[in-house]
């Protein structure tokens, strides 16, 4: 009897011993850590190409496959995003009608503060991004906004991210809850997977990056931002981080959702806060 | 009875396209259970393009006439409507099995 009474007790505390180490792992697993993911996110990556560069990662395909990165590198003298460059330097230096100008708009005048973007607006309580900004700066500043996905707003980030050319991502999340959930839900959108296809973000640009798919080499999420906007020879132009979630969206057969949609703006802000400390490349060139 | 053997094989086969043939009232139905659908995917925002341009079609081939194709196609606009529904809710958890961590 007593030994049925020991026996009975001591599973009883060896039940609740174990309840009570692993209680604090499940509240850990639900709590949001961007740190602890980005520690995990840049790591998995670093492992699985112990070969690249860290800093190299920001190169998209071109990380992962030498050949490619020849070509381009060689391309890299006369780069196809040169003419956007151009035009964004001339109609950033452009004032409105107002007399006012993009630098009156952002801080240190708006040279070399790409990596500080995306940010999360306490004011609004959402996630701001460069594209963002800049159509807000111009209809405050009475001019229409541009279209979100090329042309004039792929030159205008073209500018501004060269001139933060080389410097690290520096994205902040505030200790505000509102801030954790849009990290959260831009991290929810990279993971989910969408359209008939049944891809997610992660499916090509964690599970797959370096192999082909069909003509093309899948690039690592790790730094996938860094480098935009991008000259696509695919799109034969220029292209923003709008265009990019978008096209990706309709490759999967998902009906992508509007530019500056509330997912794309955390989904930019998770992807750049996990790049942080890499170093801003953009305006880049992709195939 | 050798005689009305062909006769009623003759009535089942002429019967037998009119059976199948859908009209405008089945085509009607069918479009509106893919839209009722399609609008619940959007509303979830896990649209499909694949179920947008079968909508689309169903729309075509009832706009010449052919209910028969049309139906097919709302039908086929339905099913993949409910199959983004189902992958919508399956991802609400699912996507976690994906996470680096």
């Amino acid at each position: 009897m007593k030994a049925r009474i020991a026996l009975v007790l001591g599973s009883v505390s060896a039940a609740f011993v174990a309840l009570t180490l692993a209680s604090p792992r499940v509240i850990a697993a639900d709590k949001v850590d961007p740190a602890a993911d980005a520690k995990a996110f840049q790591n998995f990556f670093f492992q699985k190409f112990p070969d690249v560069k860290r800093e190299d990662f920001v190169n998209g395909p071109y990380s992962m496959n030498a050949d490619m990165k020849r070509q381009w590198q060689e391309k890299e003298e006369f780069p196809p995003y040169e003419f956007a460059l151009d035009a964004g330097k001339e109609m950033f230096a452009t004032p409105f009608k107002n007399g006012k100008s993009y630098a009156d708009c952002f801080p240190n005048g708006g040279i070399g503060i790409r990596q500080n973007y995306p940010y999360f607006d306490e004011k609004e309580g959402k996630v701001v991004t460069l594209e963002l900004a800049l159509n807000r700066c111009r209809e405050a500043n009475g001019e229409a906004p541009y279209s979100y996905v090329k042309d004039e707003m792929a030159s205008l980030t073209a500018y501004m991210a060269f001139t933060s050319r080389g410097k690290p991502m520096d994205i902040r999340i505030p200790d505000d809850p509102r801030a954790l959930a849009a990290f959260e839900n831009g991290k929810r959108y990279f993971y989910t997977r969408r359209g008939q296809m049944n891809f997610s973000c992660a499916s090509c640009h964690v599970q797959s990056p370096g192999e082909r798919i069909r003509a093309e080499i899948l690039a690592p999420a790790l730094g996938i931002l860094n480098a935009m906007p991008i000259y696509r020879s695919e799109w034969s132009g220029m292209g923003t981080t709008s265009r990019r979630f978008v096209t990706c969206n309709s490759q999967t057969r998902a009906v992508p959702l509007e530019p500056q949609a509330d997912e794309y703006r955390d989904v930019e802000y998770f992807l750049s806060y996990v790049a942080n400390g890499l170093p801003i490349s953009g305006p880049g060139a992709r195939p | 009875m050798k005689r009305s053997l062909p006769l009623a094989m003759l009535l089942a086969l002429s019967l037998a396209p009119a059976a199948s043939a859908a009209n405008e009232a089945d085509y009607k139905a069918a479009y509106a259970a893919a839209e009722a659908a399609s609008r619940e995917a959007a509303g979830m925002r896990n649209q499909w393009t694949v179920t947008v341009s079968a909508l689309a079609a169903a729309k075509r081939a009832a706009d010449g006439g052919d209910f028969d194709r049309a139906t097919t196609a709302a039908k086929e606009a339905e099913a993949l409507a409910k199959a983004s529904i189902f992958q919508a809710m399956s991802e609400k958890e699912a996507w976690k099995a994906m996470e680096i961590r």
